[in-house]
């Protein structure tokens, strides 16, 4: 595996220790389907949370926030869409959340988390 | 999340208005968005200023920062907000790092409220010069704002208005520092321009002097009477009879630009960019002769909105503008100026807004009497018909040189002139100050009306509160009656006999001088 892929993989684990730490239910982790990838499914309280995580060494080339564009925020609302129909659920409110977490050079991430992007 | 609000000016023409530019670091994914009518060049801004601070070390809020330039209805052009951006920016972001100690927190930066920033930022993080500063800083000035921090290649110009303290820096850092608690940015003096100044302005480098033009005297005269009475002048004649040597030696026989003008005309200088840095207020008249392939927005201004900018008849302002082989000039040209003659202004309406420019000048059109300029020279071989010259001079005819007040006709120098003539012509020292007391002695007699010299009196005054010598408009009338002259001739004329009485020291023109004035009119 290429270091960026384990920086990612290692990102996305912490992204779901931390969505669990403010109480998100974790239903799924990189579901794939032909429109894309979902990194985290979840739900807080009710409302349906699909979650794109980004993870960067540093800041240098920008904050992993900035890469998530509008198409990729398009996106992954119809991933969340997708997911709720090929699992048969329904949900009355759906959101979609980015992460950017940067590494802190202490092994560990500092997180950004925005809600409701799209 | 993080509010705050710097000033800049925006421009319109030569008139600034004060512009608050807040910045808001909210919620949301990181995106920077600008609204309050930007043009091109100040929604560039966006990326000249986080290029700007990214390479100042000042790093870059990962935030969606919002920027509101108000009032939002006004345009706003220009790349004159980039610094009063990113100060906005860098007040309103409360957790920004220190560019000295990576990873602790800046202290909080302080702007002055009574402070404007007007500046362009380079990617470096540089303040940049912009065009139009001392307009601005007037504005600044005007509404309240006594402190303008600017870049160092503006700092002279801004330190032209009086009771504004000038603070410029060589880069966004300094800035930073000082109004984060450090102290005062001090930039590196800025080398003078060499001489050079833009396109159509020509600057005397040095003094010319009315004593060098050799003979003519009937021209003088009228170069003198024009002078003094803000008349426009049209000079007739061979190559190398002095024609433009005369119009270029006009301005030096003009008084100085009293200190309101004077500030109005390096305004205008200013908005055009072609006021040369280091130059200082302009005080003596402006001279300007755009080449005769001059478009029309060179002469009267123009350009996209949000861009317009003042044309050579506003570069011209409280000046001459000469338009040498007037006869060559596009026909559309010529009429355009008619407008600013009547007017002393030039209005350039545009989608979204109507710009002002000063343009009240003393025009001066030279031409040749015909096309293949042998004529009158003395020299052989013009095979011009009449009718080609006719067509020639036509070019120039009708509305256009029905405001030309005075018409000469130039002979070629003589011999004798050229051989003896030095030294016996009047000097631009002597011809300038009855110059001064004639315009003052106008100046006088119009106290309490916004005309300054004889040549803006409106006609329905002219008639109303001026009257001449009685017996003197005899000859006038004489020359309407046999369809000599028109009624706005006959206006043009008056005026004229009381620049000449002015310069004779008159309380008001006898005969004599309508008589004068009648002989300049037709060019006789």
């Amino acid at each position: 595996m290429r270091a960026k892929d384990v920086l990612g993989r290692e990102g996305e684990q912490a992204a779901v220790g931390y969505l669990r730490d403010q109480g998100f239910r974790v239903l799924d982790r990189n579901w794939r389907c032909a429109g894309g990838e979902l990194d985290i499914v979840a739900v807080e309280r009710h409302v349906f949370v699909v979650c794109e995580v980004k993870t960067r060494s540093g800041t240098g080339f920008g904050t992993p926030l900035e890469a998530v564009g509008r198409l990729k925020r398009q996106r992954l609302r119809r991933l969340a869409v997708a997911w709720l129909n090929a699992h048969g659920i329904l949900f009355r409110e759906i959101r979609v959340d980015v992460l950017g977490l940067v590494q802190d050079g202490a092994g560990g991430f500092t997180i950004e988390h925005v809600r409701g992007v799209g | 999340m993080g509010l705050a609000r710097t000033f800049a000016v925006a421009l319109m023409g030569v008139i600034g208005h004060l512009v608050e530019v807040e910045a808001h670091l909210g919620g949301g994914l990181p995106a920077t968005i600008l609204v309050g009518l930007p043009d091109a060049a100040v929604r560039e801004a966006r990326d000249r200023v986080r290029a700007a601070m990214v390479n100042s070390k000042l790093d870059w809020p990962g935030r969606k920062i919002t920027v509101g330039l108000s009032p939002a209805s006004l345009p706003k052009s220009g790349s004159g907000f980039d610094l009063a951006i990113a100060i906005a920016i860098l007040a309103a972001w409360g957790e920004a790092p220190d560019p000295g100690e990576p990873g602790s927190k800046a202290p909080p930066m302080k702007v002055p409220h009574e402070a404007a920033f007007i500046a362009e930022l380079g990617l470096d993080g540089r303040l940049r010069a912009v065009p139009g500063v001392l307009p601005a800083v007037v504005t600044a000035a005007g509404a309240g704002k006594d402190l303008v921090v600017v870049a160092p290649g503006n700092q002279e110009e801004a330190a032209l208005v009086p009771g504004v303290r000038v603070v410029s820096a060589d880069r966004l850092l300094d800035v930073t520092l000082w109004l984060r608690g450090g102290p005062e940015p001090q930039a590196a003096p800025v080398p003078r321009a060499s001489g050079a100044t833009a396109g159509v302005l020509a600057a005397p480098r040095r003094r010319r002097d009315l004593s060098e033009v050799l003979g003519q005297y009937e021209a003088r005269r009228a170069v003198e009477v024009c002078a003094a009475g803000g008349h426009n002048l049209s000079l007739l004649g061979p190559p190398g009879a002095g024609k433009t040597m005369l119009a270029e030696r006009m301005p030096t026989i003009m008084p100085r630009l009293e200190p309101a003008a004077a500030l109005e005309v390096t305004s205008i200088h200013s908005v055009a960019g072609v006021l040369p840095p280091g130059s200082g207020l302009i005080t003596e008249p402006p001279f300007c002769a755009p080449h005769h392939t001059a478009s029309m927005p060179a002469i009267v201004g123009g350009g996209s909105h949000g861009t317009i900018r003042p044309g050579a008849a506003s570069i011209a302002h409280k000046g001459v503008l000469f338009l040498d082989e007037a006869p060559e000039f596009h026909r559309d040209v010529l009429d355009a100026l008619r407008q600013p003659l009547e007017a002393g202004e030039v209005l350039i309406a545009r989608q979204a807004m109507i710009t002002r420019f000063p343009a009240r000048f003393a025009l001066v059109l030279a031409a040749n009497p015909c096309p293949c300029a042998k004529a009158d020279s003395g020299r052989e071989g013009c095979e011009c018909s009449p009718a080609t010259r006719r067509r020639y001079l036509g070019r120039l005819s009708g509305p256009l040189l029905d405001r030309v007040d005075v018409k000469v006709r130039l002979s070629p120098v003589s011999r004798t002139e050229m051989l003896h003539g030095h030294g016996t012509a009047e000097t631009s020292e002597v011809v300038a100050r009855r110059v001064a007391l004639a315009r003052e002695r106008a100046a006088g007699r119009l106290r309490g009306t916004p005309w300054r010299v004889n040549a803006e009196i409106p006609g329905a005054e002219l008639r109303k509160s001026f009257f001449l010598e009685p017996k003197a408009l005899a000859v006038l009338d004489h020359a309407m009656k046999i369809g000599q002259v028109s009624a706005r001739g006959a206006d043009k004329i008056i005026r004229v006999a009381w620049t000449i009485a002015d310069l004779e020291d008159r309380p008001r023109p006898v005969a004599a001088n309508v008589h004068e004035a009648l002989g300049m009119w037709l060019g006789a």
